[in-house]
């Protein structure tokens, strides 16, 4: 983005939590929110004599996105320790990967205000583990170390600064979330913590060569935070610039409540890992067939998702957007639209009342109260014309929430079928009409819009029992009479 | 120059085989003797020899009720193959519920709630776990003098250091306080020791034995090693211990041999390296016998060929900087945090690692973690480090040569005997020189032993030091078998 003449440069840190049944390097569970220090074992407390083990699904988890990304794939994957004390950080330093990580490259396209599509770039992703946490907050003399984060496995993704605007940090950060979801690597819960985004920002003259000072903005919970932190942070070393002022390489931290950014430490003195080769585990050799055996199982991902919906079942791009932002979602439309094959109306129906209801309740979609073959009935009732769309979503969609009934039962109960032959439809219009003799002239004279009202006194007496298409072409037969 | 069959008889003389388990083991299967009368002897030496400050703790009462347990199961001949085997381990190797401190002040009181492999392996075979026994702290020494126990005296003269980091291992197998010890060896720690103290001390190749509950010192040179009076006891307690563990994942799949097995082989192929014997510091009396040995191979068969090593004056220099910058990272998870010392003068955080890490750990492990951080900082990582690496794969191709062409190489296993335990030196990086046979295993990881050879003008004990390709540890024991049983 360009403002006052100064472009922004952004580069992106994710950390992705695994949600693999146990830990990185021990067998100990890998659950949130269990009561502290109850995930725990001689390994992940770093006891003495103890050692790591490599849990497989960390590769298998980092291989699924790096492939996704098309990323390329490193086979010989040797660990590295990075060392520094800290309370929660039980080994006193944190098994990494440092100058051969298991993805190098790939990228991922993200989508732009205008609709339009960009290529972000990656530099890497590689494959650690997390540390526990520390409570300040809890007691007022001391602090509180809850290790059952520690060890748990972790992915980072590292970008190149090629995001040049906070709009396409939070389309890249979304995207990332989706594509972690769709994988099943990652809940991609921020407020969690399961995924995590550090950002590097620096704004430069439209016209320099070189970047600026870059300064690293950590804990912003949300992709709505950020936004708010980046755009937070131009305007802060924008300002700086146009006083005359330096911009300190540092860390800063964003407060959701004041939505700026504090310094937290200065980076004067850069922090020494001593990194070096893990001594305790060996290279990890992968074999090609074993990637290729991953690639194969992959789901189909979003944006491949989009070209077939489009191709496949003909919708809109806003309708498609809406289908494929959860994995589940897309699913569960796909295995509707094999048995239903009115799209549109499936499409309207889970964009609708369906992810309605999930949205309110914030539950997946595999949390939804009735079971898809009543959903398959009560569409193909709409489908053929037995009933109307609005007794579906009004009527028959809520009280599938709350009871046991079949749809055909609640269809009949409410007494909801068309009922096109027992109903003199000719006479209810020509009563309807008597009743607004004058509308009709000012009908008939060009003020179409009014047809809405004799639809709806006329809706309202068949009480949704007529297929409301067909009131549309009767009246407007009758309409069409009475301008002679 | 002695006739050549004098030296053969002077030879065997000091090669000597003690009494092996076999005995024991015959003893018991025809009752003549019971594990719990055995165990009770070998509590009461415990303790009659008190001063020798070998056992920093004896697991009295746990000892003796296995040994009434097994007594049973020989009775219904259900016993493991270790049924009456008193063992030693080195209070570096965790055994569940059981105290284990490295000897240092930092892991004071600190109980493990899990067994090492190595553990689990002996006592699935009915062995008895005596006790813990001294060592240097963190397995850094070659004294047994950075003990927080003080250093344990040797038996054979208790003016004389035992050696180290082993020392209280091979001071209880010498002492008879047990019939087999465990002890570490990172770069010479089981055999250095096993020289002064005159017991066979065998360090396997390197992934031979998982390290799951080995406190490491140097995770790419730690091995735990075996030592004892007799080289069949040794064999068999090696070829239970060793074999693939899913917890260590530097361990290997390979196969284990049947080491108590021993077999006679044609003659072999020997190199000699002949700089060891140029080096300054070596003692005459090793010298000669090293010489004497040589001529008894050569007269008995064998081929022995002087085998240059350039490298030798390296050896030491990429040991220190690449087990120091290991031992950097691994030492640091003793934090006061979760276990072990904490001080009470902390006053935050920071003050919590530095003063509790400052209080616990004694001199020389200090010095070795500063060093190892210094090497690893990122000014002087190329220039230290990485170029340690370098040489080390270097001396790993070059060994590897001389093993396409021989079956063993044979060094003196120390280049002086036992020493006072008073004697001080002004720099304390001049005992690193010690290590300068021995540290060669450890940096290309083939499996070695130091083997009794013979004693010095003040009648201490020193050893030869048989090394062989890796996994070759069959090999190794036929060879020296051949030395004690045959005419060389």
């Amino acid at each position: 983005m360009i403002k006052n003449n100064y472009t922004s440069v952004i580069g992106l840190e994710i950390h992705i939590q695994l949600s693999t049944k146990s830990k990185a390097y021990s067998a100990d569970e890998n659950i949130y929110g269990a009561n502290p220090n109850t995930k725990i074992s001689p390994i992940s407390l770093a006891y003495p004599g103890t050692l790591p083990s490599v849990n497989t699904k960390l590769i298998e988890y980092a291989l699924k996105l790096g492939i996704s990304l098309e990323c390329d794939i490193n086979k010989k994957n040797i660990f590295s320790r990075k060392n520094y004390f800290y309370a929660d950080l039980p080994k006193g330093y944190q098994i990494t990967q440092d100058k051969n990580p298991i993805c190098k490259g790939g990228h991922l396209l993200i989508d732009l205000e205008d609709g339009s599509k960009k290529k972000i770039n990656l530099t890497r992703i590689h494959m650690e583990e997390d540390a526990g946490k520390s409570i300040h907050d809890i007691d007022p003399y001391n602090s509180l170390i809850d290790l059952n984060r520690a060890g748990v496995p972790l992915l980072e993704i590292v970008t190149e600064p090629e995001i040049r605007s906070s709009f396409e940090a939070q389309s890249f950060v979304n995207e990332i979330r989706k594509i972690v979801r769709y994988l099943d690597i990652c809940n991609g819960n921020m407020e969690e913590g399961s995924l995590r985004c550090d950002a590097n920002v620096s704004v430069m003259k439209e016209n320099d060569k070189d970047f600026g000072t870059k300064v690293e903005i950590k804990n912003m919970n949300s992709t709505r935070n950020i936004k708010k932190a980046i755009d937070f942070e131009i305007d802060r070393q924008i300002e700086l610039i146009e006083q005359g002022k330096f911009i300190v390489q540092e860390t800063r931290n964003f407060n959701a409540l004041t939505n700026a950014t504090n310094s937290m430490r200065t980076k004067e003195r850069a922090d020494d890992y001593r990194y070096f080769t893990e001594p305790d585990l060996q290279p990890l050799i992968l074999d090609e067939k074993y990637i290729q055996s991953i690639a194969n199982d992959l789901p189909l991902l979003p944006n491949e998702l989009e070209r077939k919906f489009k191709k496949e079942f003909d919708l809109s791009s806003y309708d498609i957007k809406l289908l494929i932002e959860d994995k589940g979602i897309s699913d569960y439309f796909q295995k509707i639209c094999k048995i239903i094959k009115n799209y549109k109306l499936v499409a309207n129906f889970v964009n609708g009342p369906i992810k309605s209801f999930l949205n309110t309740n914030s539950v997946p979609i595999d949390k939804l109260p009735i079971d898809r073959k009543k959903i398959i009935a009560l569409l193909s009732f709409v489908d053929n014309k037995k009933i109307s769309i609005s007794s579906a979503q009004q009527i028959i969609f809520p009280k599938l929430l709350n009871s046991d009934l079949e749809v055909i039962e609640i269809i009949e109960k409410n007494n909801l079928f068309f009922e096109n032959d027992s109903i003199d439809l000719e006479e209810i219009i020509s009563k309807v009409l008597e009743k607004y003799t004058q509308k009709v002239i000012e009908y008939n004279e060009g003020k179409i819009g009014l047809i809405g009202l004799f639809m709806g006194e006329i809706m309202k007496i068949t009480k949704g029992k007529i297929d409301p298409k067909k009131i549309n072409t009767e009246l407007k037969k009758e309409l069409e009479k009475r301008k002679k | 120059m002695l006739p050549r069959k004098l030296i053969k008889t002077k030879i065997r003389a000091e090669l000597k085989n003690k009494k092996s388990f076999l005995q024991v083991r015959d003893d018991l299967q025809s009752q003549k003797t019971t594990v719990r009368s055995i165990t009770a002897n070998y509590i009461k030496s415990i303790h009659d020899n008190k001063d020798l400050n070998i056992f920093i703790e004896v697991f009295e009462n746990e000892a003796i009720n296995r040994a009434n347990e097994i007594d049973e199961k020989i009775k219904s001949k259900t016993q493991g193959k270790l049924a009456g085997m008193i063992i030693a381990i080195k209070d570096n190797l965790c055994y569940e519920n059981h105290l284990v401190t490295a000897s240092s002040k930092i892991l004071k009181g600190f109980k493990s709630n899990y067994s090492a492999t190595a553990i689990e392996r002996l006592l699935k075979e009915d062995a008895i776990i005596i006790g813990r026994v001294n060592c240097d702290e963190f397995a850094m020494g070659s004294t047994n003098k950075n003990s927080v126990y003080g250093p344990p005296l040797n038996p054979l003269n208790k003016k004389m250091v035992t050696g180290g980091s082993s020392g209280g291992s091979a001071a209880a197998v010498a002492a008879n306080l047990c019939m087999v010890s465990l002890g570490s060896d990172t770069g010479g720690s089981v055999r250095q020791p096993a020289s002064f103290c005159g017991v066979f001390g065998f360090k396997p190749t390197y992934s031979r034995v998982s390290r799951y509950g080995l406190i490491s010192y140097a995770s790419s040179f730690d091995q735990i090693g075996v030592l004892s009076n007799s080289l069949f006891d040794n064999a068999l307690v090696l070829e239970v211990i060793s074999g693939h563990d899913h917890n260590d994942n530097t361990s290997s799949k390979k196969r284990v041999e049947p080491y108590s097995n021993f077999e006679k082989k044609p003659n072999y192929k020997i190199a000699f390296l002949k700089e060891t014997l140029d080096l300054k510091a070596l003692d005459s009396s090793i010298k000669k016998s090293t010489l004497d040995l040589i001529e008894s191979l050569k007269s008995s068969g064998h081929q022995v060929e002087t085998c240059s090593f350039p490298f030798l004056e390296y050896l030491v220099p990429t040991y220190y900087v690449l087990t120091t910058a290991e031992a950097s990272s691994n030492l640091a998870r003793y934090d006061g945090i979760r276990y072990g010392h904490r001080s009470s003068e902390a006053e935050n955080l920071n003050d919590t690692f530095v003063k509790s890490r400052t209080e616990g750990f004694g001199q020389e492990v200090k010095r070795r973690i500063m060093l190892g951080t210094f090497v690893l900082s990122s000014e002087y990582q190329e220039a230290y480090y990485t170029k340690a690496q370098k040489i080390r794969s270097l001396i790993q191709k070059e060994t590897n040569k001389i093993f396409e062409n021989f079956d063993f190489i044979i060094t003196p296993s120390t280049p002086r005997t036992a020493f006072e335990i008073d004697s001080e030196t002004d720099d304390p990086t001049d005992l690193y020189i010690e290590d300068i046979f021995t540290v060669h295993a450890n940096l290309s990881g083939n499996p070695a032993i130091s083997v009794p050879l013979g004693k010095c003008k003040k009648n201490l004990p020193f050893g030869i030091q048989i090394q062989a390709k890796n996994f070759d540890e069959k090999k190794i024991f036929n060879f020296v078998n051949q030395f004690l049983t045959h005419n060389i």
